[in-house]
């Protein structure tokens, strides 16, 4: 039981660590970063959950959720890259800081 | 007849057709314009045959695959999931109209328009596969596919404004969705279950919970854009297209909303949650005043309609404070009135906009001085549907907020009455605002000849908004339908 607190516990600090990276960070792709980071902490954190119960026995079910949210994940870095590559190729710039009052025509 | 009603799954075939039309339309773009529109008219048929065969034989489940809840997925089409697949089958049949206008077959932007069906497909197929999910995974998975569709849909425009506010929100979004499956997982840890029904009975009162219920409700928060948590909503829903724009306002804030509903009434009763209730309610309420702020002091017309969205949201979130034991069924109604009430509205005003933006050549509101005349129909349109924004009888916004007062002063939480007349005051003044430069008395010029699909879908909509009210007894009785909350209805005032 443990081991799975301390993968859940780094789970845990790697979601917090990657939570901090996405609101302070204002480079489109440490964003990017940030965000897979936070997503494989709260992977983490499920499989940890399979390993509790029956010793040896590890519980299914969680790895399936993990399997569809990595599924998810790489959907939602495939488009986020898109987005920002095509940000770069339009502004020059590698960051959101768009001025609002010009970008509004 | 009435056995082949109620046999057939139909909420189930709601989320195939559009998720299997959302292929065909990407696989042959130059035939997606009639695909999409019948897809639209087949859901709106099967929405209405999905009511019937839920008012012949309550709440439908569906186990996926014949394996039993604790390892299996089940469907479910109760109350709350019937209403709203209904009123998106009806906002999304009127925005498939006027979007067939609006993204023409030919024409220099003729990729917008093979993109824009089958993403707007797989949102609606996401809206749909989430309305009726019944356990916390899939509702993770379903408001993924929901968000992914909506991103790319804001990107659709392709100015670096508009992929700006859609990386932003593509940001808000995963942030929103991990923080509330961190929370899933934790549930899981203990109860080795995600079904709602099952997380329901076994749920008490302990630390661990009380941390997996507070980031999931406020991943739930971020995603449906409560005051301070809205700040990328106006950009987002503004730089979109008009038929986006509607789209994300009515309904894609609602999936988010819809989960945090059935979390507080089916998962979390078990809690102590006043208190988060009562932080829930204060964002609310903030939000009414600062959102109705914000639209009184836009020059955009988009821009105000988006910020009117942030000040409806806030009426949505006075349900969680309002719930109490002998107001829980007053407040719930309120809260699903209000959202469907604020769908049909909302849609309508964001058509008329991005129309007055096709024929006035820009959104901006002092554009509008003298509009009246020539395009007075746009007008009427955005005033009738702004009835129910602003919450004059017999709107159903109307009713939803003399329910939320009533169930104010029978738990004597008096301080939500001056929030919710004040955010109508203000909600009057934004609208009077658009209608003083409408009819100001100059003379314009010329305005170019508007296709009637883009002038009368919206009207639809507006009438639907505007005497909602009157046939709101309906959709509440079908909302109640297998609903977490007793069937009694307090209409009375009881101080």
């Amino acid at each position: 039981m443990s081991m799975a607190l301390l993968y859940a516990g780094s789970g845990i600090i790697l979601f917090s660590i990657g939570l901090h990276a996405l609101l302070v960070r204002r480079h489109l792709l440490r964003k990017i970063l940030a965000a897979n980071i936070m997503g494989s902490g709260v992977f983490m954190v499920f499989i940890a959950m399979g390993a509790r119960g029956d010793a040896g026995v590890a519980d299914p079910v969680p790895q399936a959720m993990v399997l569809t949210g990595i599924v998810v994940s790489l959907c939602f870095t495939a488009v986020a890259i898109v987005l920002a590559v095509r940000i770069n190729h339009l502004t020059g710039c590698t960051t959101l800081a768009i001025d609002e009052e010009s970008a509004i025509d | 007849m009435t056995e082949l009603i109620v046999h057939q799954h139909w909420f189930l075939w709601m989320t195939l057709l559009p998720l299997g039309a959302a292929v065909a339309t990407f696989l042959a773009p130059r035939q997606a314009r009639w695909i999409g529109f019948t897809t639209a008219l087949l859901l709106l048929l099967c929405a209405l045959l999905a009511i019937a065969a839920a008012i012949i034989s309550k709440a439908q489940t569906i186990t996926a695959g014949n394996w039993s809840t604790p390892l299996g997925i089940e469907l479910r089409a109760d109350g709350l999931a019937l209403v709203m697949l209904a009123i998106t089958a009806l906002v999304g049949f009127i925005v498939s109209c006027y979007a067939l206008s609006y993204f023409p077959a030919r024409g220099h932007h003729q990729s917008r328009t093979h993109y824009f069906w089958p993403l707007w497909l797989f949102l609606w197929g996401g809206c749909n596969a989430l309305f009726i999910s019944a356990d916390l995974f899939n509702l993770y998975v379903t408001l993924e596919l929901v968000t992914l569709a909506s991103v790319a849909l804001i990107a659709l425009e392709g100015g670096k404004a508009a992929l700006a506010a859609a990386l932003r929100y593509l940001f808000i979004g995963l942030l929103g969705s991990l923080a509330y499956l961190l929370g899933v997982g934790i549930l899981y840890a203990t109860y080795a279950t995600v079904d709602i029904a099952l997380l329901g009975d076994m749920l008490s009162a302990t630390r661990l919970n009380h941390a997996a219920m507070s980031l999931m409700v406020a991943g739930l928060v971020l995603k449906s854009a409560l005051f301070p948590l809205h700040f990328w909503l106006p950009q987002a829903h503004a730089k979109a297209p008009a038929p986006v724009s509607a789209v994300l306002s009515a309904l894609v804030i609602k999936c988010a909303y819809v989960i945090l509903l059935r979390l507080w009434f089916e998962v979390f009763p078990a809690l102590e949650t006043i208190a988060v209730g009562h932080l829930l309610g204060l964002l609310g309420s903030l939000a009414i005043i600062w959102g109705s702020l914000m639209a009184l002091r836009q020059e955009r017309l988009k821009l105000l309609i988006a910020y009117s969205t942030v000040a409806q949201i806030g009426y949505l979130f006075l349900v969680f404070p309002l719930a109490r034991s002998q107001t829980m069924a007053a407040a719930w109604v309120a809260g699903v009135l209000m959202m469907m009430a604020h769908a049909c509205g909302k849609a309508a005003m964001f058509m008329v906009a991005g129309t007055i933006h096709h024929t006035a050549g820009s959104d901006r509101i002092s554009r509008l001085a003298g509009a009246g005349g020539p395009i007075g129909v746009l007008v009427v349109v955005f005033t009738l549907a702004a009835t129910t924004i602003i919450g004059l009888p017999p709107s159903g916004g109307f009713f939803a907020k003399w329910l939320f007062i009533n169930a104010a002063l029978v738990t004597g939480q008096w301080w939500y009455l001056p929030i919710i007349l004040s955010g109508t005051l203000l909600a009057g003044a934004y609208i009077a605002r658009v209608l003083g430069w409408a009819f100001l008395d100059v003379k314009r010029s010329s305005y170019p000849v508007i296709p009637w699909v883009m002038k009368w879908p919206p009207l639809v909509l507006s009438v639907i908004a505007l005497l909602f009210g009157l046939i709101a007894f309906e959709p509440v009785q079908i909302a109640l339908i297998g609903a977490p909350v007793s069937t009694g209805v307090l209409v009375e005032l009881r101080p």
